[in-house]
């Protein structure tokens, strides 16, 4: 954890210092509106620094969701107001934003966060001040919070299955997991090594490795790679290089000529908006693992696409699966927020479990009481256009686990807010581990 | 009689090639369907079908698969070929065809495109092109598929090529290994053929050897892995060596311009990394233009745009040292800031009106792929951006040395008083070296969009190493930051294998703070006259 609630309040006057002066940055943009006529939703997205290219994008969708309500009558007999920040990509910086939001402007809950970082700042935020998170990317797992609800993927619905496929249908042996160095590709790996460990795989035949962000010279990693699957037994790459390394990590794999026929990449965190920005054609037959593609085709996805590039103006604009977690979790919480007749955070926060939404893919999603939700995986070769084409999914839906099975720490342990009312139950020694 | 039975013998006998013909042709039409079935397993066993056929339109059937110009009819389960022109042919006959308004292209995964490999392998090994017989041999060499022997043996006699009939040799060598009924004698010979081929390939074949391979074949094989591996390990110092040079050109082109705002004019400029990204984002516009109007331009459009990022960046170069630089001369911290907050604009700026999300550069076809020297993978790229690199490195040496601005810059900047009272307009030359910087900054722009993200955030992952080489080179010295950028990038390929790419960034960082301690002026001081600002 970056900030605990004590170090937040230790400091009000920076606190309020901070958020003085990005109420005046702010300015005219936030208008101060009659709390009784709008319900107020939060937009907790960087869109500046680093992170601005993905997040932005979230920021729109939500933009648009919001927007569609409205057109559809609001929410309660109420409209629904969006308030949008700028933590500016900037890990402390959501924390205080969160905070702004919440007792400022009184938002009824916050959609929010990409990266785990961000996401563990504002946690004290929202549990000091009892509200509503919905957090939409796919991430390490190993977390169950009363406040927040994770509508992304955790990891045994997109690693476990995706290495399940190469294991399968490609018949790889050896494996290199490629990543960046930090808390989400450090947590999966360490999943996805003891899960392959207890399915036969040699040490020998395992290869860890790390790189910073916005890592650019991938000649000598490509390279090890080349020479690891030289060993005479099937190599696959697991790859869970994130953001900006990712770029120059492809188009080195296409200029050595590492062909997905030879050593495919499987690649958690490389969608539809991260392709736009290379030549697909060398790249052909790499894999993604995703719970939703673009090129899913379902008349409601095909609906939400022609929406999305209206809403944009923009025709070559794609999609991808934060966009769905985002469209899955704010509708299940206009359905909470129904159900309980309500915005207030605690009658909410019961509410949403067990609430079941369409998903843009052809199946039901639901809130587990575990507060992450069921969704179909599906893993997608890439295709020359930038898009995916699925080879493979899975059966049904699949709950997410919010502690791995897998490794020593967390098998014993499970999240349960409706009947236990504890996030880390542990089933052997029949105890609430107290939270995080 | 006999005439008669013989006529009727023949009849029959005819009968029955026609039959076995109709039959054929009737498995083929069968088979060919079946990629209509749009599921991988009837693609896969369509594919086997098809290639063993024999037919006149299987290899062009299966080529067409590959490049996905193979199409399908779901509703009349017909399946159709389209040829490079767009011209659509019926699979089964070759007769020219229309294609139905929902056709689709049949769909494919890595292990049918194995599959495909392999077969086109098996068809294109007697190929009239020299070319496509290397790529068979290679495809067999990986698919080791035993019933391509006859065919294998057959081409070895015919070629003619030296390097075709190695490969050949090879790829023969590769499916005796994996035969499990071969003599010992002739695997011995194989794994010799395979042990000289010596490349990583060679070193995954004997690795991976069937488990009935008799104990001499595998004790030669294990031999051989050794051998390769010894030699491998070279080739493999040559190759970090190679990576280090490349790395090196990349720091080289990202810190040559800082060299002369900051080394040469003494400005910390923070903005700098951002001028690169203008220069990628030229790149960028220059191309959408190209693909807009005229195509066929496309791969000249980095020749088009060097110059033109060298006058994007160069003006915006000179309108900063002109709007903010010029008022804080001599009070760096100020510079620091104000330059700080400048690239946050400048990047703002760039993502407001272009986007946040990655701009897609294209590579030209002359940058993109690899070429083998010995052992080691020379990616076109790279080897293109480090002789750009030392191009500009030259010109700009030329530019320093021997033109009238570069006289004048010198005086400036060794002594501005004297070179004043000579008559230089000072602050005139001021705003030109800023020019200049920011305008090779500009160029090193175009070079990195081929290999980096095109985003607003380019240029912040340059900034940090352009001041750590220009600090380690010696502040006012362009050869300083030459060796600099070179012994930086070659220490760190160097140290990546061993230490892995965050632990040897940390060693490099450690490395150059204690020798700034030993050199504070790094490695090429500036030495006599200089008067400090």
């Amino acid at each position: 954890m970056l900030t605990s609630p004590d170090a937040v309040a230790r400091r009000p006057l920076t606190r309020r210092s901070l958020i003085a002066a990005a109420a005046v940055a702010l300015g005219l943009a936030a208008i101060p509106a009659q709390a009784q006529d709008t319900i107020k939703v939060g937009i907790l997205h960087s869109l500046s620094g680093t992170m601005a290219i993905s997040e932005t994008t979230l920021k729109d969708v939500m933009l648009m969701l919001i927007e569609e309500q409205n057109k559809a009558g609001g929410l309660l007999g109420k409209k629904l107001e969006p308030v949008v920040v700028d933590p500016a990509s900037n890990w402390p910086l959501f924390a205080e934003k969160a905070r702004e939001l919440i007792t400022k402007e009184k938002v009824a809950a916050v959609f929010g966060c990409w990266t785990s970082v961000s996401r563990k700042s504002v946690l004290p935020v929202f549990k000091e001040l009892d509200s509503i998170l919905f957090y939409p990317v796919q991430y390490e797992g190993e977390e169950s919070e009363r406040n927040v609800f994770y509508t992304g993927a955790a990891p045994n619905q997109q690693a476990i299955p995706a290495v399940d496929y190469l294991m399968k249908e490609e018949k790889v042996q050896r494996w290199v997991l490629e990543g960046t160095d930090y808390v989400y590709p450090r947590t999966t790996n360490k999943i996805l090594e003891a899960y392959l460990k207890s399915k036969g795989v040699k040490d020998e035949d395992i290869s860890i490795n790390y790189t910073p962000f916005g890592h650019a010279d991938w000649q000598t990693r490509v390279a090890a790679i080349k020479r690891f699957g030289a060993a005479g037994k099937k190599t696959a790459v697991v790859s869970t290089i994130n953001g900006d390394a990712n770029v120059p990590f492809y188009k080195e794999l296409g200029n050595q000529g590492v062909k997905a026929t030879d050593i495919p990449v499987v690649a958690f965190s490389v969608g539809e908006e991260e392709l736009a920005g290379i030549d697909t054609k060398p790249l052909l037959g790499h894999l993604a693992a995703w719970n939703y593609f673009q090129s899913i085709d379902t008349p409601i996805n095909k609906e939400f696409i022609g929406k999305w590039k209206t809403f944009i103006k923009n025709d070559k604009r794609v999609t991808n699966d934060p966009m769905e977690a985002h469209v899955i979790g704010f509708a299940m919480w206009v359905e909470a927020v129904k159900k309980a007749g309500t915005t207030d955070p605690d009658k909410v926060i019961d509410a949403v479990v067990g609430v079941k939404v369409p998903n843009l893919t052809g199946g039901m999603s639901e809130m587990l009481p575990n507060h992450h939700i069921t969704k179909p995986v599906f893993i997608g070769e890439v295709k020359g256009d930038g898009q995916f084409d699925v080879v493979w999914k899975t059966e049904g839906l699949v709950p997410g686990d919010a502690w791995s099975p897998h490794l020593e720490g967390s098998k014993d342990l499970i999240a349960d807010w409706v009947t236990l009312k504890c996030g880390n139950y542990n089933k052997v020694t029949k105890r609430c581990g107290g939270s995080t | 009689m006999l005439a008669c039975l013989q006529r009727i013998l023949a009849c029959a006998l005819c009968w029955l090639a026609f039959a076995t013909a109709a039959a054929n042709a009737q498995s083929f039409d069968t088979a060919v369907a079946r990629f209509a079935a749009d599921s991988f397993g009837d693609t896969e066993a369509a594919i086997g079908e098809v290639a063993a056929s024999g037919h006149p339109m299987a290899t062009q059937i299966i080529q067409a698969l590959q490049d996905g110009r193979l199409l399908f009819d779901a509703a009349s389960k017909k399946v159709y070929v389209r040829d490079r022109g767009g011209k659509v042919v019926d699979a089964t006959t070759g007769q020219a065809a229309d294609l139905p308004a929902g056709a689709k292209p049949v769909r494919l995964n890595n292990r049918l495109r194995r599959t495909i490999e392999a077969a086109l392998g098996g068809l294109t090994l007697l190929a009239p092109e020299s070319g496509r017989r290397y790529e068979a041999a290679q495809a067999v060499f990986k698919s080791r598929d035993a019933g391509v022997l006859p065919t294998l043996d057959t081409a070895i006699a015919k070629e003619t090529d030296a390097g075709v009939k190695r490969a050949l040799t090879e790829a023969r060598a590769a499916v005796i290994l994996s035969l499990p009924d071969a003599k010992e004698p002739d695997k011995l010979a194989a794994v010799d053929t395979i042990k000289a081929r010596g490349d990583q390939d060679a070193l995954g074949l004997l690795g991976g050897l069937p488990p009935d391979t008799p104990p001499a074949v595998r004790k030669a094989a294990a031999d051989a892995v050794t051998a390769i591996e010894a030699q491998l390990r070279l080739w493999e110092a040559a190759q970090n060596a190679w990576y280090g040079l490349s790395l090196g050109s990349v720091l080289l082109l990202a810190a040559i311009g800082l060299a002369i705002t900051f080394g040469v004019m003494g400005v910390i400029n923070m903005a700098h990394g951002e001028m690169v990204m203008l220069g990628a984002y030229t790149t960028f516009v220059v191309q959408e233009v190209i693909r807009a109007r005229n195509p066929a331009l496309f791969d000249y459009s980095l020749a088009i745009a060097i110059p033109l990022a060298f006058l994007v960046a160069g003006c915006v170069g000179i309108l900063i040292e002109r709007g903010i630089i010029r008022f804080l001369y001599g009070r760096p911290l100020e510079t620091l800031l104000a330059t700080w907050g400048l690239s946050l604009i400048l990047q703002q700026a760039v993502r407001t009106t272009f986007g946040p999300t990655n701009k897609e550069v294209g590579n030209p076809s002359w940058m993109s792929g690899a070429f083998d020297v010995g052992h080691i993978t020379i990616t076109y790229n790279r080897l293109w951006i480090i002789c750009f690199t030392l191009a500009v490195f030259v010109a700009l040496l030329g530019l320093l040395r021997f033109t009238r601005l570069g006289l004048e810059m010198r005086a400036v900047t060794q002594n501005r008083a004297m070179a004043a009272a000579m008559g230089i307009r000072t602050s005139r030359i001021d705003a030109l070296t800023f020019g200049l910087g920011s305008g090779i900054a500009g160029i090193a722009g175009v070079a990195l969009s081929q290999i980096d993200n095109v985003s607003p955030n380019l240029g912040q992952g340059y900034i940090i190493d352009s001041f750590m080489v220009v600090v380690f080179g010696g502040v006012g010295n362009l050869w300083g930051t030459l060796v600099g950028a070179f012994t930086l990038g070659v220490a760190n390929k160097f140290l990546e294998p061993v230490a892995g790419a965050v632990l040897g960034k940390i060693a490099i960082l450690v490395l150059i703070i204690l020798f700034i301690q030993k050199r504070p002026r790094g490695l090429f001081a500036l030495k006599g006259r200089v008067v400090e600002a």
